[in-house]
């Protein structure tokens, strides 16, 4: 291995042309030849790939013909291949941290016109980092062992789906749902697209599946409340909300919520979107896992006053499985990798007022539609009006509300034309209505997807394109009268028109969590600028995350199908279970360190670290910083006031020098 | 509470009672009014479509007149509120607007720097007096009046500085404050034909007809407005438009101002309600009781 020597280095520069991404802006030749003469370079070339197997090559041979023992690559983002050169660099009998990446693709290139200030910047950057690298240390990386325990958040198709995989191959999982019941949304759907088999025939056995596994412990109506530690070794704090309810001694028989004081349903039933009603004590839905009830305490009565007979549990008998006494627990658990799979909201159709929904009653949203054509639905599957008995005659489905619309979401929630005809279908099929859908375009790219529009339209279903400008009860003739009129400009037709419909339904689009940035700041994970929680590459590294060891399925990634959730709830606990199996994992050696002699022990810096890495040694009278859990923040260097602690590759010559080399020109 | 006060054309003309109702209302609750002293059209009306250079500098004069007096402008005509907006937004966004502009201005030496606050009444009214100051000073409560509040386009697109783009409720709140009620008129923000009542007659006079029956299917007995010509197009052609669509079409259209006027018991005559070419009940109540 060839030391670096302290006198004279010796640098290696290689500038990529990343096919055209850079040298269609940048002049890389130019660069490599103006590199060639920075101090201590002996090598500098530009390359077109060097990422390829001869790029790496390449440096591996310079370092041994040329006796380098300093790297430079000037290419993309270190995301993306600072650990590629660094392996270079160690196959080339370097150690790996004697290599410094300049982004010149992403800084540089992708960002400025073509011309000869680009290349001047590409320049600047490189002679930076020659002047820095000349000062990096050998550094040693450390392993850390994981915990093969995972923790899956979220109970949805993405959870489930994970948990199960991961419980099969023998790992243990804890399965942590927010609500009293797992299944999420998928649970509220009657049918799915484009195979219109039954959602609850294949959803419901894996819930179960989830319920009775050795290997996973399920927790229910339960929050994660904090979030310690690194991969491999992640301390979790999850908090159980009370449902007054023993779990263990519940059987689900049911007979408290007939015993209920309440003799019908009086509160919104949030399974069935509001439809029909709920009483204090209830199951949420005939297959809940776990299969018990649940008290609410905004609307129990004993709960709120503690003024009231009882009667659930004098019902519940010898069974004693209703406490009202119950608490809120804490439990702490130590797993290994974290997978999130907390999914989305729906669009607050409220939001577009001129859609009419919450001001006209037989405006819907599609999920009250999916509950109302549901057989175990609060209708029982007949499609009639808010008055609870008229069937429609016709109905508009509305595309995209809240989707492709530069006033509430960019973006396309990409399911919302497929659910939109298949409720279509199901509408026609229930009421024998006339359904008109009225779209911006019909986006079907799913297998068998383009096949079900065809066979949509050979139904009969009308497709209007166009967006709707309003929904409104103003009439202008007599077959208007008392009929909802849909307003939109038919673009193929190239005129305005009117439509009155029985019923309209609103295809509102997905949205990230309300309490998205709360999540992603707990897990110290990253979002995109629209809230949905960043892969660490959107081809590459799809369910990894910026931060090891903390994975994302489902929706919560982005708005997707039930076949894509499952296809990456799957890859999510396949890469969970490949850091699992390899037992151990490398970590980053850029953390900090105190220089014992120079502490004052002054405590400065142990508040400020933001993962309580930082404690006293009171016989020293010395801080010391566990490198476990120090995450390189930099921020204990910055704060201490006497230069007492160093941080790996943030040290203070490199850094000055990087900046000073930057500054001259 | 001081502003400075920019009339425009409408108030001084064909949209006098809106000012003979602005000015008492407002002074009834303390806010005093200063007259821009020697102010010129807005550049609203055709100016913006024949030459939009124009229009900004005309609109432009205004705000640096009032930017002498360092307050707020009330601008309370829709197109003035619309037009001196567009022209801050305009120069803010474009140098050559602004440019354009200020070379203009030199000559009457003035200078333009965009500090005033263009606002609306409407927007002093509930978000700076407040409807509990407002509620206080009633004496008049409006007891049966079905109000169908009507806001045009003007002040809520395409800028929505005080509420919303579409569902705007300003005036609904204001008048339950005055103890009227509100119905449910989502036509609220629908055009009333604009300018095309003068030139188009039958397709601007079918956006009228479409306002005004809709309010009367709703069971209002009067439409409140903001703007002078949707009062004036919404007012004037009742009678063509009965006669047009072989309906009898009858609907009082006041400013909220004149209803405001009426709640704190001003004299029907002081707040130019006689200038209504389809009156206005001032008792609705007992027409109700019979």
């Amino acid at each position: 291995m060839n030391e670096p020597t302290k006198t004279q280095p010796r640098i290696g520069v290689y500038i990529c042309h990343c096919g055209t991404n850079i040298a269609g802006v940048v002049d890389c030749k130019a660069v490599a030849e103006t590199a060639a003469q920075y101090p201590n370079v002996v090598v500098s070339r530009d390359y077109k790939y060097m990422c390829s197997d001869p790029g790496q090559a390449l440096i591996q041979q310079d370092i041994k013909e040329h006796k380098l023992d300093r790297i430079v690559v000037s290419s993309c983002s270190p995301l993306l291949h600072e650990h590629t050169f660094r392996g270079a660099c160690e196959k080339g009998g370097l150690n790996p941290y004697c290599f410094q990446m300049v982004n010149i693709r992403e800084h540089d290139s992708w960002v400025h016109e073509k011309g000869a200030a680009a290349t001047d910047k590409a320049k600047d950057l490189t002679r930076a980092a020659v002047s820095r690298v000349a000062h990096h240390k050998p550094l040693e990386t450390k392993t850390t062992p994981i915990h093969p325990d995972v923790m899956i958040v979220g109970g949805g198709i993405a959870g489930i789906q994970a948990a199960l995989t991961l419980a099969n191959a023998g790992q243990h999982v804890y399965l942590v749902e927010r609500e009293p019941t797992i299944g999420g949304y998928m649970a509220k759907f009657d049918k799915t697209f484009p195979t219109l088999d039954c959602a609850a025939c294949i959803l419901t056995p894996k819930m179960s599946a989830v319920g009775a596994h050795p290997n996973i412990t399920l927790w229910t109506y339960s929050e994660v409340a904090k979030v310690d530690g690194f991969v491999g070794n992640y301390k979790v704090v999850v908090k159980r909300k009370p449902r007054y309810i023993i779990e263990d001694l519940c059987v689900g028989c049911n007979e408290c919520v007939t015993a209920c004081v309440f003799k019908e349903g009086k509160f919104e039933d949030e399974f069935n979107m509001g439809l029909s009603k709920r009483k204090p004590v209830y199951m949420p839905f005939p297959q809940a896992t776990p299969p018990i009830v649940l008290i609410d305490p905004e609307t129990c009565i004993n709960v709120k006053t503690g003024k009231c007979k009882k009667t659930c549990v004098e019902a519940c008998g010898d069974r004693q499985a209703i406490d009202f006494t119950q608490k809120a627990e804490m439990k702490e658990v130590q797993v290994g990798t974290i997978i999130l799979a907390t999914g989305f909201q729906p669009f607050d159709a409220k939001r577009i007022p001129q859609y009419g929904y919450g001001i006209y009653p037989n405006v819907y949203t599609s999920l009250e539609i999916e509950r109302l054509v549901n057989a175990s639905g609060p209708t029982e599957g007949h499609v009639v009006l808010r008055d609870g008995k008229t069937k429609p005659k016709s109905v508009g489905i509305v595309h995209c509300v809240g989707s492709r619309d530069n006033k509430t979401h960019r973006w396309c929630s990409r399911v919302c034309c497929m659910y939109s005809m298949k409720l279509a279908h199901l509408i026609k099929h229930h009421t024998d209505a006339e359904v008109f859908n009225f779209y911006i375009d019909i986006r079907a790219p799913g297998k068998g997807y383009e096949e079900f529009y065809e066979k949509l339209q050979e139904e009969g279903v009308h497709f209007i394109r166009g967006r709707v400008a309003e929904v409104t009860d103003w009439q202008m003739s007599k077959e208007e009268e008392g009929k909802l009129v849909i307003r939109v400009e038919d673009t193929l037709a190239g005129f305005v028109r009117r439509i009155p419909v029985d019923m309209v339904v609103l295809a509102v689009g997905l949205e990230p969590h309300a309490d998205s940035q709360d999540v992603r700041r707990q897990f110290n994970i990253s979002c995109s600028t629209e809230g949905w929680f960043l892969e660490r590459h959107p081809k590459l590294a799809p369910v990894n995350t910026f931060t090891d060891g903390i994975f994302i399925a489902g929706a919560c990634q982005g708005p997707k199908d039930i076949p894509d959730t499952v296809a990456q709830a799957g890859a999510a606990a396949a890469e969970a279970l490949s850091l699992i199996k390899a037992g151990s994992i490398e970590l980053e050696p850029n953390t900090a360190f105190v220089v014992a002699e120079e502490c004052s022990g002054c405590k400065t810096c142990i508040p400020m670290c933001p993962y309580t890495a930082i404690s006293r040694d009171d016989v020293k009278k010395v801080a010391v910083i566990n490198e476990a859990l120090c995450k390189g923040c930099g921020t204990c260097v910055a704060a201490c006031p006497s230069g007492a602690i160093k941080q790996n590759l943030f040290d203070d010559d490199e850094i000055t020098s990087e900046i000073e080399a930057i500054l001259a020109k | 509470m001081k502003f400075s006060y920019f009339p425009g054309c409408s108030l001084k003309g064909s949209g006098r009672a809106y000012e003979e109702s602005l000015l008492p209302v407002l002074s009834a609750l303390g806010v005093e009014l200063e007259e821009l002293d020697d102010w010129n059209c807005c550049g609203a009306t055709a100016y913006m479509a024949v030459s939009d250079a124009a229009g900004y500098v005309l609109a432009a004069r205004n705000l640096a007149l009032a930017e002498q007096k360092k307050q707020d402008l009330v601008a309370p005509c829709s197109g003035c509120y619309l037009v001196l907006n567009k022209c801050q937004h305009y120069a803010a966004e474009y140098p050559d607007v602004a440019t354009r502009v200020q070379e203009t201005l030199k000559r009457d030496n003035l200078t333009y720097k965009g500090t005033t606050k263009v606002r609306h009444p409407l927007d002093i009214l509930v978000n700076d007096i407040g409807l509990d100051a407002i509620k206080k000073r009633v004496t008049n409560p409006l007891k049966g009046f079905k109000i169908a509040p009507y806001y045009g386009c003007q002040i809520i697109r395409p800028y929505a500085t005080f509420d919303d783009q579409h569902n705007p409720v300003t005036m609904d709140k204001l008048f339950k404050a005055l103890g009227a009620e509100v119905v449910t008129y989502p036509l609220k923000t629908r055009c009333c034909g604009g300018s095309l009542t003068g030139t188009v007659t039958e397709v601007g006079q079918n956006m009228s007809y479409i306002l005004l029956r809709e309010a009367m299917r709703r069971g209002a007995n009067v439409l409140a407005t903001t703007c002078p010509l949707c009062q004036f197009n919404l007012d004037a052609y009742q009678g063509d438009i009965s006669s047009d669509y072989h309906e009898s079409v009858k609907m009082p259209i006041v400013y909220f101002t004149q209803l405001m006027g009426l709640a704190f018991g001003l004299p029907a005559e002081k707040i130019g309600l006689q200038r209504c070419i389809v009156p206005m009940d001032l008792k609705p109540a007992a027409a109700l009781a019979k």
